[in-house]
């Protein structure tokens, strides 16, 4: 075209990055890699091709690590690790700020590769990607600098074991590896098989920055190298990042493993747009939540409900919007809508639209769709409702689906109505509204009017199905770390058993479950006696079944307003059940003396009095935070109830134990099921009385009897259970991690170690972590 | 298009109808005021300042597209001068700049047509000299006059009214009206829609440019409640600012003000032009504004039937981008004939 056909038609043109210098560097290595193992890239192995999704060209022919490349790797870590921990905040403050120097300097290096290899357009891995992967590492250096002196009684977890998506192959490489580092562990790391090129890049800069060797990682190749590294022995620490099928089985091979994960799964975000909204940023905000990577973003607002009101005039506002996106070469600095990343991936996104865009209405972009490479339109489906499959399975492509609504209550049904939890946008110029939906939604992220928005500062993981754990942060540490403290092997206690000859009172004494705050017969009918030392029968208590266990959690359901309660009344009724423990301390004293044939029954009375006024205490003192983020608005980072915990209390300690789970549980909002102390149980249960006398709403906390081993199993795999802990004297560590993969609720267990219930170990910030949900609220604001 | 419009004039065709604004289109009648509609209005300051900020990353226009584009910007370019020490002789220098914004040989190079700016835009007094180079340099270009006591326009109402009119009976064309702020800071719409009625009467067949000061209405919310206002009682035009206040065009006023007109044209159908004016002086600036117009308006609205720049020092930097174009080097300002 000439300048006057342009000036007639004003068309954008071609504006497209140079990729001479990334292809250069890929030319430099042969365009083959081997593995980053202990500071050196190892021979090229058996290789497959990264190919640039953009045009099916191979890149590159990258190695697919082997077994035996993944425990090299391991072995380099763990020899590393010792060393790297034992430096000081500041000496590894100095290689995290190299690093991120070093990505900055190299930006647009990586961001072309990234955009490669990736199909991304070069807009966002140039201004969204790299920019907040250099923000990563300084954010963590500035931890790293602090960690001496701000996290004085944690350490380092030791080696871990990294699996990352395709997504955002660099962001998510710095989001796992940064913090890891700053804490004094040392990683192995696996990138996606579509998207290695940059983590190989990133190798080369831990040379450039003098990282010691062994400290980072880096291995490639599919699933198997992935399940080499879940299956290591030698790892401490599983983190991944990708789809919530892959996320269960890891789940399920790293029970009892006494690994550490975390997950950071899919996500199906809503994204609500109410009647007074800024209907046009709302609109725009869409192409920031779903057309952004091709909505290749496990927290892509992919789900949009919409005020009925006001539906069809926001449908034609945003079908205009999606006629003006530009689908094509993800290197033209024009382009909205680059290549999703692999054939199978789009043949996916394909197969799901087909099968389910017949219960709506299909719009897609008339955007032209390029001859060569994996391009799909911009695609909303109007009309659906939650029983829809669209509306219920993640997509993972640039598919938007949309519902209506009517009122704010109905909006947050619609909304919660998803085994996921990872994120969620509200749009309304309301600040009252707003504020009252977000701390509402099933999600450990919240938008208001905006969307996608990302800081090192500010938690980002989900809830429910969508995982668990945070990366970034202040709460993104607790996954790189663990308190200083020896681990003892706990000792099994058995129950005392019938005596050959019972002395047994006259009159019967059968302890029943505490349910709903009622007393309830065990749904089996069988019941278990209870012996002292010296063989007298101290009563009976019932022996819990899986229905026991479903009443347990259907009564915890129901108090579900135990959560919208204020800290200060938790605090009120925390002090008077430590008021009326108080008033009959002797009589639990000796209980537990008798059951214990012990004397210590005194001490722990005081201990248990003592405990729940520290959760009484802390009831509305654990606080949350506003996080310095870079833009005019405010994070918050709100301390949120898990929901429903069920737990196994400890066996040695059966008043303290059980108070000590109960008291930060129910303090943060959460309604539990606990199991009492297996061979001690009356104490659990005569505890029900000073519960019932203590104006705590029935159903908050419910008591069951039993078998940890039996109950371990139904508790844990209960799918309407937000989490389950246990601190059991039975190691049933195992069977909870495994069970738990079913709704891959949290799991907080002891792997068969000690605690000291009457020492610091016994209380504190590591019992709120565990009943809190770090949700990240973002309020952009301005007039 | 605009090769042929400069031919016409040239042969001395009535100066009221040709390339004025809207004309190829009707001209925006007005509508009763809707206060359902003012009240509702919306905009989030935060998710306009995002839109705009990454709008220059999402829009490249390189090589000869750049200078297409730029070409095109230099013809929606009210060229301006608006200061006390005007004089005739300024103002004719001016004019001729207007007329032959960009040296021949570029344009030779470029292998286009001449073109002309959108108009002059002067103040009262400078109408008749302005009209009278113009018709003497035999380019048919609109004459804009500011008006109603620009800038405050704080003068008595009798008299903004009749400086409308005359203005066009000195030969303006177009008129760029300053809105009382004060109704809409308290929020009198009514008075609003009353004196926008008023000035858009009094123009007659001048069509009408409705500043609305926007550095000076306090919030995004009342710049989109004032443009709709201003275009329910008739502007043929809504404009950012004076550029005699402190802040004036920005990418955001701009955002509320075309998605404006854009919800106005859905519901009326008539299309309302737009006029930044302030404060944008790079060729960079420019294409930003184009990319904006092109991606929230659509391509209609790339004409300057319906698109203006107020600015004075534009041009200078939009000829030596487009003579770096055409040489490969970098330019000098001296090189370039002053206007």
């Amino acid at each position: 075209m000439t300048v006057k056909e342009i000036f007639d038609t004003m068309d954008y043109g071609l504006a497209p990055e140079s990729a001479k210098e990334a292809l250069g560097w890929i030319a430099e290595r042969n365009g083959q890699f081997g593995l980053y193992i202990g500071g050196r890239m190892s021979a090229v192995g058996d290789t497959f091709d990264t190919k640039n999704p953009a045009n099916g060209e191979v890149l590159a022919q990258v190695t697919q690590a082997t077994p035996d490349d993944v425990d090299a790797a391991v072995t380099a870590a763990r020899k590393a690790q010792r060393k790297w921990a034992a430096l000081s905040g500041h000496e590894r403050a100095k290689y995290l700020y190299a690093l991120a120097r070093l990505v900055q300097k190299h930006s647009r290096l990586f961001a072309v590769l990234e955009t490669l290899d990736n199909g991304k357009p070069i807009r966002e891995s140039r201004d969204i990607d790299i920019p907040l992967v250099a923000r990563h590492f300084y954010y963590h250096a500035g931890m790293a600098q602090l960690q001496d002196a701000e996290l004085p009684d944690r350490e380092a977890l030791g080696v871990c074991g990294q699996i990352i998506p395709w997504n955002f192959p660099l962001l998510m490489l710095s989001w796992k590896i940064a913090p890891a580092i700053a804490m004094g562990n040392t990683v192995v790391l696996k990138p996606a098989e579509y998207t290695s090129l940059t983590a190989l890049l990133f190798a080369q800069i831990c040379d450039e920055a003098g990282l010691p060797k062994g400290v980072v990682n880096i291995v490639t190749g599919d699933g198997r190298v992935g399940e080499a590294i879940v299956t290591h022995e030698d790892i401490d620490k599983i983190a991944f990042t990708g789809s919530t099928e892959v996320g269960r089985v890891i789940r399920r091979e790293t029970a009892g493993s006494g690994k550490s994960l975390t997950l950071e799964l899919g996500g199906k975000s809503p994204y609500i747009v109410f009647d007074d909204a800024d209907l046009d940023s709302a609109v725009e905000g869409l192409v920031d939540a779903i057309w952004f990577n091709q909505g290749q973003v496990c927290c892509a607002g992919s789900r949009l409900i919409v005020q009925e009101g006001i539906a069809d005039r926001f449908y034609t506002k945003l079908k205009a919007r999606m006629d003006k996106l530009r689908m094509g070469d993800p290197l033209d600095k024009s382009i909205d809508v680059g290549a999703v990343v692999d054939p199978v991936q789009h043949a996916q996104i394909t197969k799901l639209v087909e099968a389910g865009a017949g219960d709506g209405e299909l719009y897609q972009a008339p955007c032209p769709i390029p001859d060569t490479g994996c391009f799909y339109p911009p695609t909303l489906i109007t009309g659906l409702s939650s029983a829809s499959m669209l509306m219920q399975e993640e997509i993972f492509g640039p598919v938007l689906v949309a519902t209506t609504f009517r009122t704010p209550s109905e909006a947050v049904e619609i909304a919660n109505n998803t085994r996921y939890g990872l994120a969620a946008t509200v749009w309304s110029e309301n600040v009252n509204l707003t504020l009252d939906i977000a701390p509402k939604l099933a999600a450990g992220v919240v938008w208001v009017n905006g969307t996608n928005m990302f800081d090192a500062a500010a938690g980002f993981g989900g809830v429910r199905e969508s995982g668990f754990g945070r990366e970034g942060g202040w709460e993104g540490l607790q996954a790189y770390t663990k308190p200083r403290a020896k681990a003892q092997s706990l000792k099994p206690i058995a129950a005392f058993a019938a005596p050959k000859e019972a002395t047994v009172d006259a009159l019967d004494r059968t302890a029943k479950f505490y349910v709903g705050g009622k007393q309830a017969r065990p749904d089996g009918g069988y019941s278990q006696a209870v012996w002292s030392k010296q063989g007298a029968l101290l009563g009976h208590v019932g022996v819990a079944n899986r229905k026991d266990i479903r009443n347990a959690v259907e009564a915890a359901h129901t108090a579900n307003g135990w959560s919208k309660t204020t800290g200060h009344l938790r605090a009120q009724i925390l002090y008077y059940i430590g008021e009326n423990l108080s008033a009959r301390a002797d009589e639990f004293a000796a209980r537990i003396d008798a059951m214990m044939g012990g004397r210590n029954g005194a001490k722990e009375v005081n201990a248990a009095v003592s405990r729940l006024f520290t959760y009484a205490a802390w009831s509305d003192k654990y606080d949350g935070a506003a996080k310095p983020v870079p833009m005019r608005g405010v994070a918050l980072a709100m301390n949120e109830p898990v929901g429903v915990i069920g737990g196994f209390c400890p066996d040695d300690a059966p008043l303290l134990g059980l108070v000590s789970l109960m008291a930060p549980a129910i303090a943060m909002g959460n309604r539990v099921v606990l199991a009492a102390s297996e061979p001690f149980p009356l104490a659990a249960t005569d505890f029900y009385q000073v519960l019932d006398t203590s104006d705590l709403p029935a159903g908050v906390v419910n008591i069951v009897t039993g078998s940890h081993a039996e109950l371990a199993s139904p508790l844990a795999g209960h799918l309407g259970v937000d989490a389950v802990w246990t601190l059991s004297g039975a190691d049933i560590s195992a069977i909870v991690e495994t069970e738990s993969a079913g709704n891959l609720k949290r799991s907080w267990v002891n792997n068969a170690t000690a605690r000291d219930w009457f020492g610091a170990a016994g209380e504190g910030r590591e019992f709120l972590v565990h009943a809190t949900e770090v949700k990240t609220i973002w309020v952009p604001y301005g007039e | 298009m605009q090769s042929e419009q400069t031919s016409a004039r040239a042969s001395g065709v009535d100066r009221d109808i040709a390339q004025l604004p809207q004309v190829a289109h009707s001209r925006n009648p007005g509508m009763d005021l809707d206060m359902n509609w003012v009240r509702a209005v919306q905009a989030n300051t935060s998710a306009i300042e995002r839109r705009c900020a990454s709008l220059p990353g999402r829009r490249s226009v390189k090589k000869d597209h750049q200078a297409a584009w730029l070409l095109k910007a230099i013809t929606m370019i009210d060229l301006t001068t608006l200061a006390g020490d005007d004089t005739p002789g300024r103002v004719r220098r001016l004019c001729a700049k207007a007329a032959h914004p960009v040296r021949p040989e570029i344009m030779t190079a470029l292998g286009v047509d001449e073109i002309t700016t959108g108009a002059v835009c002067v103040y009262h007094d400078m109408i008749a000299t302005a009209v009278d180079t113009l018709d003497h340099l035999g380019v048919n270009l609109p004459v804009a006059a500011v008006s109603t006591g620009f800038p405050a326009g704080l003068s008595p109402y009798h008299l903004r009214v009749e400086e409308i009119r005359e203005s066009a009976r000195a030969g303006a064309s177009e008129i760029d009206i300053v809105i009382s702020r004060r109704h809409v800071l308290t929020g009198n719409w009514q008075a609003l829609y009353d004196e926008m009625r008023d000035f858009r009467e009094a123009c007659g067949d001048a069509h009408v440019k409705a500043i609305l000061a926007t550095g000076e209405l306090g919030s995004l919310r009342n710049v989109a409640r004032a443009s709709l206002v201003c275009m329910m009682a008739g502007a043929d035009f809504i404009k950012t600012s004076t550029g005699k206040e402190s802040v004036n065009a920005t990418l955001p006023v701009s955002l509320v003000m075309i998605r404006a007109i854009r919800d106005y044209y859905e519901a009326t159908g008539y299309r309302v032009g737009y006029k930044p004016a302030g404060g944008i002086s790079k060729a960079k600036d420019a294409i930003t504004y184009l990319a904006l117009i092109k991606e929230e308006l659509g391509d209609d609205w790339l004409t300057p039937d319906l698109f203006r720049f107020g600015a004075s020092s534009l041009l200078g930097d939009i000829e030596r981008q487009l003579e770096h174009h055409v040489t490969g080097h970098y330019s000098a300002t001296y090189r370039h004939p002053m206007g």
